[in-house]
């Protein structure tokens, strides 16, 4: 059971949730309360934002400031939102097909501007909620209703793209290790800067059971398989890595916030 | 005494805004927009304002309406596919109940269409230009002293109604200079919106008041908690399909307006009250427009001239009643046919409706018009 602090973060009323028992999803919510109730923040001071699918769903469960907004936008809203009301700690939960699809170039702006808000990314290789539909990240080969004889496109690597795009903290977890999840996540609130903590999650209905991993837990084993250590990592060979999830935090970093450099032209204006 | 200042029509919008509390602007260039954002651009961080240059059309209005659920009077501009790549996310500005003004200065369509001269073609879009239903306010200036006026109401219809309003300006008024009296503050109407009355835990987000159907709003950042969603939810703001809960939520953003027609409603009658001919027309048409009737008038036939301010809600009553009287309705527009649709609507057929369609990029002259009134004299 979760800690009462963390079910005071919760809107109890909407549960059981609207994902499938054994979802990847729910352990990067706790990891998230978790890292929230750590770092002691205030539910109306904080902002969580999301996009659609499956992922997006997760601001409705949490009582804080929500936004529940349009597929693969939440960042510009996000953006709005930050640079009108600086002092919020901004959140923005996002699948793989919303960051890196249809929300690509929200994400690499909002990498290049290093707004500070948290860009966590729930990626679990597939369009979840419509069905399984392959994504930019479903591995090469892999199955989905639109790939029936296997995905021919590379996938895409989400923290090189963050960290090619001007991002100052990016790092990946998987959520067959939820302490690591949460540790990245506190690491990147508390980061002043645009940060990236992608999380490598599991679906075991519309990607498992098309790849022959048919339980949650088949699932859960296949990503903690997959996942190998950046200090690992750092001796193993090209093809040793290719379909490996490398775990670590790739990018910590300090530049100028945006809404710090908006506010200081501000005063530069005005003083003119 | 007012200020006098020279101005285009997009900086006069921009100063409108300004003047009627706008403290966010996100935007994205566009031909024949741009000039309001690059207003903008200079105005806002010198009053304490943000101004944010997105990455896309479709960033600019998702940034617009995170600026206004924190609580600040928000605007983006754009035009032709600009607007076309906005209306995704000014359907869940509709649906979620977020105020904002949204710009957009005519130019050709569809597609790139012809960037840089005037057209009158987004008329309809401006009403349904997003999927699903909703109630729409739009405005159409006819001079650059009207840019700045209209700027100001449609902040405050976005604040009373809590929706976006549209400004359908065109790109002959945008880069027109006129001279403009500016009002000192103070002297015209600023609204805000409704803020809830009730302790944190206690609001409920999206509870109506019976007296006007519109909820008050929070900001985040205020000590209110709130969920914003584009599905169909219930008062607490939470997503539902129960058919009670969606057919309240929908009825209620269509009655909202409806329901202040009256209100929002504006025109301008020009000498239609023995009129057996009227022209009615909008934004720069409607200047050509008044030449000729005018003209017509010295040459004793009695000829008058409408003008909706307001596109949406049409003016429809008020065309009725001059249909009562006038034989002949010409409906001079920069397009093949849209808001003559709607006067048709109006007249019930009382008066015969004429339409006359411009495509190519110009505006109607008044020899034009006249030539049409001459028609049927």
């Amino acid at each position: 059971m979760p800690r009462p602090e963390i079910i005071k973060w919760l809107r109890t009323q909407f549960f059981p949730h609207m994902w499938c028992p054994g979802c990847g999803h729910g352990i990067i919510l706790h990891a998230l309360l978790r890292a929230l109730t750590d770092l002691e923040k205030k539910p109306e001071e904080t902002v969580i934002a999301s996009g659609i699918g499956c992922s997006s769903r997760m601001p409705g469960y949490i009582n804080a400031c929500t936004v529940h907004s349009t597929h693969g936008r939440s960042l510009a809203f996000a953006t709005g939102i930050k640079l009108a009301k600086p002092e919020l700690t901004v959140i923005d939960v996002m699948g793989d097909g919303d960051c890196s699809a249809i929300g690509g170039n929200h994400f690499i702006h909002a990498c290049r501007r290093n707004i500070d808000i948290t860009a966590i990314v729930m990626n679990n290789n597939i369009y979840g909620m419509t069905g399984g539909q392959a994504s930019p990240t479903t591995p090469e080969g892999a199955r989905a209703t639109t790939a029936p004889y296997g995905v021919i496109d590379p996938s895409f690597d989400l923290c090189k793209l963050a960290e090619g795009a001007g991002a100052t903290f990016v790092a990946r977890s998987v959520v067959s290790n939820p302490k690591q999840c949460e540790k990245y996540i506190v690491d990147g609130i508390k980061h002043k800067g645009f940060s990236v903590v992608e999380i490598i999650s599991t679906c075991h209905t519309q990607f498992g059971r098309r790849n022959k991993f048919r339980s949650p837990i088949d699932n859960i084993n296949r990503v903690k398989d997959l996942s190998v250590s950046q200090a690992k990592a750092k001796d193993m060979t090209p093809e040793e890595l290719k379909g490996k999830y490398v775990t670590g935090l790739f990018v910590n970093v300090e530049a100028p916030e945006y809404t710090d450099q908006y506010f200081s032209l501000v005063d530069k204006v005005k003083g003119e | 005494m007012p200020d006098v200042a020279f101005w285009q029509g997009n900086q006069a919008i921009a100063q409108g805004a300004l003047a009627a509390g706008c403290m966010f602007f996100a935007g994205y260039p566009i031909t024949p927009s741009s000039d309001i954002m690059e207003e903008m651009a200079k105005e806002l961080p010198a009053s304490g304002g943000r101004f944010i240059q997105m990455e896309d059309e479709i960033g600019s209005i998702a940034a617009t309406i995170g600026g206004s659920i924190a609580g600040l009077k928000s605007m983006t501009a754009s035009s032709g596919p600009g607007i076309s790549l906005k209306q995704e996310n000014l359907g869940l500005a509709y649906m979620a109940e977020i105020p904002l003004v949204l710009v957009n200065v005519m130019r050709g369509g569809p597609s790139t269409g012809v960037p840089t001269k005037i057209s009158q073609m987004d008329v309809m879009q401006a009403r349904w230009g997003c999927h699903g239903d909703h109630g729409t306010i739009a405005y159409s200036p006819s001079s650059v002293q009207e840019c700045y006026e209209i700027a100001i109401k449609a902040f405050n219809a976005a604040e009373r109604y809590r929706q976006p309003v549209i400004i359908l300006s065109d790109e002959v008024l945008g880069h027109m200079r006129e001279k403009v009296f500016v009002p000192p503050a103070g002297s015209y109407a600023v609204a805000n919106r409704k803020r809830p009355g009730v302790k944190p835990e206690k609001f409920v987000p999206y509870l109506a008041d019976p007296e006007d159907d519109i909820p008050p709003m929070a900001s985040f950042g205020d000590g209110y908690r709130w969920h914003v969603t584009g599905l169909a939810h219930n008062d607490f703001g939470f997503p539902s399909a129960r058919e009670e809960e969606v057919e309240k939520n929908i009825t209620r953003l269509v009655r909202k307006i409806d329901r202040f027609r009256d209100d929002i409603v504006e025109y301008e009658a020009y000498e239609v009250d023995d009129a057996d001919i009227v022209v009615v027309s909008y934004g720069t048409v409607a200047r050509s427009s008044i030449t000729a009737v005018k003209d017509a008038r010295k040459r004793g036939l009695k000829v008058g001239h409408f003008r909706p301010v307001t596109l949406w809600p049409f003016p429809d009553k008020e065309i009725f009643q001059i249909s009562k009287r006038a034989k002949t309705i010409i409906v001079p527009e920069l397009n093949c046919g849209q808001m003559v649709l709607e006067v048709e609507r109006a007249v019930h057929g009382r008066a015969k409706v004429i339409k006359k369609g411009l495509v190519n990029g110009e505006v109607f002259m008044p020899e034009q018009i006249s030539s049409f009134i001459q028609e049927v004299a």
